[in-house]
C-alpha cells in the first residue's frame, strides 16, 4: 500500500464510473426496498392501519340514560332528577391537583367535605375520568368560574343528573335512595354482563325500590361516535344512538297515608303497614326513625353516616322487614282459628278462667295479664278481651308442630316476598329447629308461652299485616308487592304488576266468621281497643297485642312506671276495615310503646280513618305537612361506607 | 433586453435538475400546507425558505471550483475549531451540547461540517492525485474522523453518521480500495457491539430497541414510530386526500411538518404518491450523478457525487425512519421538510453541484 504509484487520469475516471454505477444501483436497490415497504404497509397491511387510524381518532362516547321517575299511586313523586352544575377536574390534565383545588377555593366555596369526597373519588378513579369537586354550582358560581377558567386547565363546568327525594325521611326505607357505584356493585355488574350498559352512569339503587328496580330505572345507554384528537378533545359527533330513559314506577303506596302515618306514629320507634287485601298492594310502609335518603346520594360524610349507624333508635334498620318482634296477642286470631279448624276446641267450648294456667304436675303459673282472671271464656270471647289461659291451654293441646304447620300458611316464619330486599323471615319455632339451633330438647312450657305469641316466636310487622291480610280476605293470601305500575320509555306503555295469589287457605266460613266478628268486637266497648275503636262508621276489626321485651320474675308484677323506657313491651295492633268488606290492613308495631290497645290501636284508627274517610289528623290538616327543599338548600355531603352492610336485625330478648 | 440581462445570471444553473428541484418543492409547498394546518404564516415563512435557498443556489453555481478549492482547506479548519468551541464551551440545548452562543446569535457548526467534511476529503484526494498513496487513505479518514467524533460526541449521532456518510462517500468514489472496504467493513460489524455498549447513549439504545419493538414504548419513544407508521399504513393506494389526512389533522402525528411530513404525505396521498415521490427522487439523483460524472475535476466529481449521494441518503434515511425500518434520527426528508437550514443546506450542496458541471472552460486541469 505504501508503493507510490501514478494514475491514469482515464483509469482514474473509469473507476469512478465504475464506482459511481455501484452507487446508483444500490441506491436503487434501496428505494425499491422502501417502495416495498410502502406496498406492505399501505396495501398489504392496509385493513389493520386503517383500523388503527379509525380507532386512533373515534372514540364511543357513552350517554346516560336518565333514571325512571317514582311515583307513588297519586302520582305524587317520590324520587325524580334535576340537572345541576358541578365543578369537575381531569386529574391528568390539572397538573398539581392541591394546588388546582386551593386555587379553585378563591372563586368557588369549596368545604372540607368537598376535598375529602374529592380525595376519595380521586383514589377509586382513573386519571383520566373527570371528578366532581363541588357538586350544584350557583349561577353566580359557574360565572365566576367561567371568567377564570384559563387559569384552570382540566377544570371543566358539567351539566349533570342529580337524583332528588323530594318527601325525604319518611320515604326513606321504601323508595331508597342511589348511591355512587362501588366496587363491588361494578363486579356484580360485570358479573352480570351489564357493565357496558353503565359505562357513564355513576350511580346505582343501593336500597328500597332504587335497589330492587335497577334494572327498569336505569334505562339503556346511548352511544355517541365522536371524533377526538390527540388530547382527547372532542372534535365533531359522527354518530349518536340516544339513550332511552329508565321506566318510570308507579307504586301502591300513597303518599298522604305514609305521611298520616308518619304523623300519627309522633316520636315512637316502629313500624306501620298496611296492605290493600284486594291485591296485597302496599299502601304506607313506615319505619321509624327514618333518615334523609338525599345524605346518600353523592356520598355521606363520615360524622353523619357514624351518626345515624351508631345511633341507639337505629335509624338505617327498617323495621318493617327487618324487625323481628314477638307477636305477642296479635297470635290469637290465627290461634283461634288453628283450634276449630284442627279440631282441638269447638267455637262453643268455654274455660273458666282463673288468671294462669298451669301443666299438670309442675307449680309453675303462666299468668294471664289480668290477675284474677277472665272468669268464662269461649273462641270468640278470648280474642275479644285478649285472655292468655285460653292459648295456654289450646297452644298445649295442640302441640307446637301443629300449631307451626297451621300458622305457616299465613306466612309466619318465611319471607311474605314483598318487592324489597333484606326482608327477614321471623321464627315460627318447631322442636326440629330447637334442635338444630340448641341442641335442646323442646319443653312443653316453651309450647305454653308460644300460644300467646311469646318465646322464640318472632315476626315482622310485614308478616302481621300479610296474615291479617289471610284473615280478611277469606284466606287467600297475596304477595304484597310495592310496584302497581310501570311505564316503558321506550314505548311510552304502561305495564301493570298483577297480584299474586301465595296461598289459599281452606277456612271454614263460620269460624272465619267468628274470628271476624270477635276482632271486630276488639274495638268496641269491652274490647281491648275499644277506646280507639270508638264511634267508628265501618266495621273495625282488630287485635291488639302487647310484647314483652323482658322477661318477669315468677312472682314479680310489670309494672311499667318502674321499667327503663327502653325495657318497656312493645305495643302492638293488628287491623283490618271495613270488617265486611275489607279495603284496608294494617299493622303496628311501637317499640317499647307499652299496651297495643293504647299506643297502637290509636296510630291504626288514624291511619284508617284517613284511607277511608279522607279524615285528616288534627296535626296534618289542612296544610301540606313537608315543603320540597329546593336543588340550592340540599347539601352534599363526604363520601362514606355503604349502609347496610352488616346483617342487621332488632332481635327481642326472650323471655325466660 | 431584460433577457439578454438575465440569461448570465442563470447561465450556471442545470435545467433539468432545477426542473425537477422546482417539482419537489411544489409537492413540498403542498404538503407543508396541510402539516401546518393551513396556517397562512407558516406558509409564507416555507415559501421565504425557498426563496432565500434558491437564491443561496444560485449563488453558488456561480462559485468557480477554483474559488470554491481556496475556500476549503479554511472553511474545513474554521468549521472544527467551532466543533472544538462547541465541545468546550457550547451551549446544552434538549440534552445536547449542539450551539455556540456568539453573542447576538447561535450556531451550530455541524451544519457547516455538512458541506465542509466532502469538499475537504473532495479537496485532499484532488490535491494528492497524481502521487496517490495507500496511506492518503488513512489521512483522508483521518480528516474526516475528526468532525465526525466531535459531533458523534455532542450527541448528535444522526447527523455525525450523516457527515460520516457524506466522507465515505468521497473516499468510495476518490478509488478506495476494495479490500480496505470489505475489511473496515467486518471492523464495523464486529465493533458494533462495542459500540453499542460504550458508545451509545441511553437515548440512542432505547431509539434502536423501539425500532424492533415500538410497542414495548407505546406512550414514550415508540409513539412516534407507531403512529407514523399507521399514518402510512392506513393512506392505502391512493391516500386519504389533501387536507384529509386524521392522523395529520387530528394530532396524532408528532413533528409532522419538519422529520414526519413523510407521514403526512403518504397519509393524503397514498402508495401512489409515495411512488411518485420516490421517483422525483431518484431522477434529481440521476441527473445529480449525470453532472458529477461530467465535472471535470476530479475534485468537482469527488464533491458533486459525494453530495448527491447524501441528499439520497437523506431521503432514504427520513423515508425509512418514518415507516419503522430505521431508528429514529433527527433527519428531515429534503427538500420537503419545513425548515429553512436543511433547505438552504441542501440547495447550496446543488449550487455547487451545477457549478462543478457547467465551469468546465474555467477550470484547467
Amino acid at each position: 500500500m505504501s508503493t507510490l504509484r501514478l494514475i491514469n487520469p482515464e483509469q482514474e475516471f473509469q473507476r469512478y464510473r465504475r464506482r459511481m454505477e455501484i452507487a446508483g444501483i444500490c441506491a436503487v436497490l434501496l428505494f425499491l426496498g422502501l417502495f416495498s415497504r410502502f406496498v406492505w404497509l399501505q396495501i398489504a397491511q392496509f385493513e389493520r392501519f386503517h383500523a388503527l387510524a379509525e380507532s386512533n381518532r373515534i372514540s364511543l362516547v357513552p350517554a346516560a340514560p336518565s333514571r325512571g321517575v317514582i311515583y307513588d299511586r297519586q302520582s305524587t313523586v317520590l324520587a325524580h332528577n334535576f340537572s345541576a352544575s358541578t365543578l369537575e377536574i381531569t386529574p391528568s390534565k390539572a397538573g398539581k391537583l392541591d394546588d388546582t383545588v386551593n386555587r379553585l377555593a378563591e372563586i368557588v366555596a369549596i368545604e372540607t367535605s368537598d376535598r375529602k369526597r374529592f380525595k376519595k373519588l380521586l383514589a377509586e378513579s382513573k386519571n383520566f375520568e373527570s371528578i366532581p369537586i363541588r357538586n350544584l354550582l350557583t349561577e353566580e358560581e359557574a360565572a365566576r368560574f367561567s371568567v377564570n377558567r384559563y387559569r384552570f386547565p382540566g377544570v371543566e363546568i358539567k351539566a349533570r343528573q342529580f337524583r332528588q327525594y323530594p318527601l325525604g325521611a319518611g320515604f326513606s326505607h321504601v323508595v331508597g335512595y342511589i348511591g355512587r357505584i362501588g366496587e363491588k356493585d361494578q363486579q356484580r355488574l360485570i358479573d352480570e354482563g351489564l357493565d357496558t350498559n353503565y359505562k357513564g352512569t355513576d350511580h346505582i339503587g343501593k336500597l328500597g325500590i332504587e335497589a330492587r328496580y335497577e334494572a327498569w330505572l336505569h334505562g339503556r345507554t346511548g352511544i355517541e361516535k365522536v371524533e377526538t384528537d390527540s388530547g382527547g378533545r372532542a372534535v365533531r359527533v359522527l354518530s349518536r344512538t340516544a339513550p332511552i330513559a329508565g321506566h318510570n314506577i308507579y307504586l301502591h303506596l300513597d303518599a298522604k297515608l305514609q305521611q298520616v302515618a308518619e304523623e300519627v306514629f309522633g316520636d315512637y320507634r316502629g313500624a306501620l303497614v298496611a296492605l290493600d287485601p284486594r291485591n296485597g298492594g302496599v299502601l304506607t310502609l313506615v319505619s321509624k326513625p327514618g333518615f334523609d335518603p338525599n345524605l346518600f346520594v353523592d356520598g355521606i360524610d363520615s360524622a353523619t353516616w357514624h351518626e345515624l349507624n351508631t345511633s341507639p333508635d337505629r335509624p338505617l334498620v327498617n323495621r318493617a322487614l327487618r324487625g323481628v318482634y314477638p307477636p305477642g296477642s296479635t297470635i290469637k286470631p290465627f290461634m283461634g282459628l288453628a283450634g276449630v279448624e284442627l279440631g282441638v276446641r269447638t267455637p262453643s267450648y268455654t274455660i273458666s278462667d282463673p288468671g294462669y294456667f298451669a301443666l299438670s304436675g309442675s307449680s309453675h303459673r303462666y299468668r294471664d295479664w289480668k290477675k284474677d282472671g277472665h272468669g268464662m271464656v269461649d273462641l270468640k270471647r278470648s280474642i275479644t278481651i285478649s285472655c292468655d289461659t285460653y292459648y295456654y291451654g289450646l297452644a298445649h293441646q295442640m302441640g307446637i308442630e301443629r300449631m307451626a304447620g297451621f300458622l305457616s300458611h299465613f306466612g309466619f316464619g318465611r319471607k311474605t316476598g314483598i318487592d324489597l330486599d333484606g326482608e327477614l323471615s321471623g321464627l315460627l319455632p318447631t322442636p326440629e329447629w330447637k334442635k338444630r339451633r340448641f341442641k335442646q330438647p323442646w319443653w312443653p312450657g316453651e309450647t305454653v308461652v308460644a300460644g300467646i305469641g311469646q318465646g322464640y316466636v318472632l315476626t315482622t310487622p310485614m308478616q302481621l299485616a300479610v296474615a291479617t291480610m289471610a284473615i280478611a280476605n277469606d284466606g287467600i293470601v297475596y304477595k304484597p308487592q310495592l310496584i302497581r305500575a310501570w311505564r316503558d320509555a321506550a314505548t311510552g306503555k304502561m305495564g301493570y304488576a298483577a297480584p299474586q295469589a301465595m296461598e289459599r287457605i281452606k277456612l271454614t266460613p263460620a269460624f272465619l266468621r267468628l274470628v271476624k266478628e270477635a276482632m271486630v268486637d276488639v274495638t268496641r266497648p269491652g274490647g281491648t281497643a275499644s277506646i280507639a275503636g270508638a264511634n267508628t262508621p265501618y266495621l273495625f276489626a282488630g287485635k291488639t297485642g302487647t310484647a314483652q321485651v323482658v322477661g318477669i320474675k315468677q312472682g314479680a308484677k310489670y309494672v311499667e312506671s318502674q321499667v327503663s323506657a327502653r325495657n318497656r313491651d312493645h305495643a302492638l295492633f293488628i287491623a283490618f276495615a271495613p270488617a265486611d268488606n275489607p279495603k284496608i290492613v294494617v299493622a303496628v308495631m311501637v317499640e317499647n310503646g307499652g299496651h297495643g290497645g293504647s299506643t297502637a290501636a290509636p296510630i291504626a284508627r288514624k291511619v284508617i280513618d284517613y284511607w277511608l274517610l279522607g279524615k285528616l289528623p288534627k296535626v296534618l290538616a289542612p296544610a301540606e305537612p313537608e315543603a320540597t327543599p329546593a336543588p340550592d338548600e340540599v347539601e352534599d355531603h363526604g363520601p362514606v361506607e355503604e349502609p347496610h352492610s352488616a346483617d342487621t336485625a332488632i332481635t327481642e330478648v326472650i323471655p325466660q | 433586453m431584460i433577457l439578454r440581462f438575465l440569461k448570465p445570471l442563470f447561465s450556471h444553473l442545470d435545467g433539468p435538475l432545477l426542473g425537477l428541484l422546482a417539482l419537489l418543492l411544489l409537492v413540498s409547498t403542498v404538503v407543508v400546507f396541510s402539516a401546518v394546518g393551513e396556517n397562512s404564516e407558516r406558509l409564507v415563512s416555507h415559501l421565504t425558505n425557498i426563496g432565500v435557498a434558491l437564491t443561496a443556489m444560485l449563488l453558488a453555481s456561480h462559485i468557480p471550483p477554483q474559488r470554491l478549492m481556496q475556500f476549503t482547506l479554511p472553511v474545513y479548519i474554521v468549521g472544527l475549531s467551532l466543533l472544538l468551541g462547541v465541545a468546550l464551551f457550547g451551549i446544552v440545548v434538549n440534552g445536547s451540547r449542539r450551539w455556540l452562543e456568539l453573542g447576538i446569535t447561535r450556531i451550530q457548526p455541524s451544519e457547516l461540517m455538512r458541506l465542509a467534511a466532502p469538499m475537504m476529503l473532495a479537496w485532499y484526494f484532488h490535491y494528492k492525485q497524481e502521487t496517490l498513496r495507500g496511506r492518503d487513505y488513512i489521512v483522508a479518514a483521518l480528516l474526516l474522523v475528526l468532525p465526525v467524533g466531535l459531533i458523534a460526541k455532542q450527541p448528535d449521532l444522526g447527523t455525525s453518521l450523516l457527515i460520516a456518510a457524506s466522507g465515505f462517500y468521497v473516499l468510495f468514489l476518490g478509488g478506495l480500495p476494495w479490500k480496505v472496504l470489505i475489511g473496515a467493513a467486518a471492523a464495523v460489524g464486529a465493533a458494533l457491539p462495542l459500540a453499542w455498549n460504550y458508545l451509545l447513549h441511553d437515548y440512542q439504545q432505547q431509539r434502536v430497541r423501539t425500532l424492533i419493538d415500538p410497542a414495548s414504548d407505546p406512550l414514550g419513544a415508540g409513539y412516534h414510530i407507531i403512529q407514523s407508521t399507521i399514518a402510512v399504513g392506513s393512506g392505502g393506494l391512493t391516500g386519504k386526500g389533501w387536507m384529509a389526512g386524521t392522523q395529520t389533522h387530528l394530532d396524532f402525528l408528532p413533528e409532522r411538518s419538519t422529520d414526519f411530513i413523510f407521514a403526512v404525505f403518504s397519509e393524503e396521498f397514498g402508495l401512489i404518491g409515495n411512488l411518485f415521490l420516490l421517483l422525483i427522487y431518484a431522477a434529481i439523483i440521476w441527473r445529480g450523478l449525470q453532472l458529477a460524472a461530467g465535472a471535470p475535476s476530479l475534485f468537482g466529481r469527488l464533491l458533486s457525487g459525494a453530495i448527491v449521494l447524501t441528499f439520497f441518503t437523506y431521503a432514504f434515511v427520513n423515508m425509512g425512519m418514518v415507516s419503522g425500518i430505521l431508528p429514529v434520527v433527527g433527519v428531515p426528508l429534503p427538500l420537503v421538510s419545513y425548515g429553512g437550514t436543511s433547505m438552504l443546506t441542501v440547495l447550496t450542496g446543488f449550487g455547487i453541484v451545477m457549478s462543478l458541471a457547467t465551469h468546465k472552460k474555467l477550470v484547467k486541469t
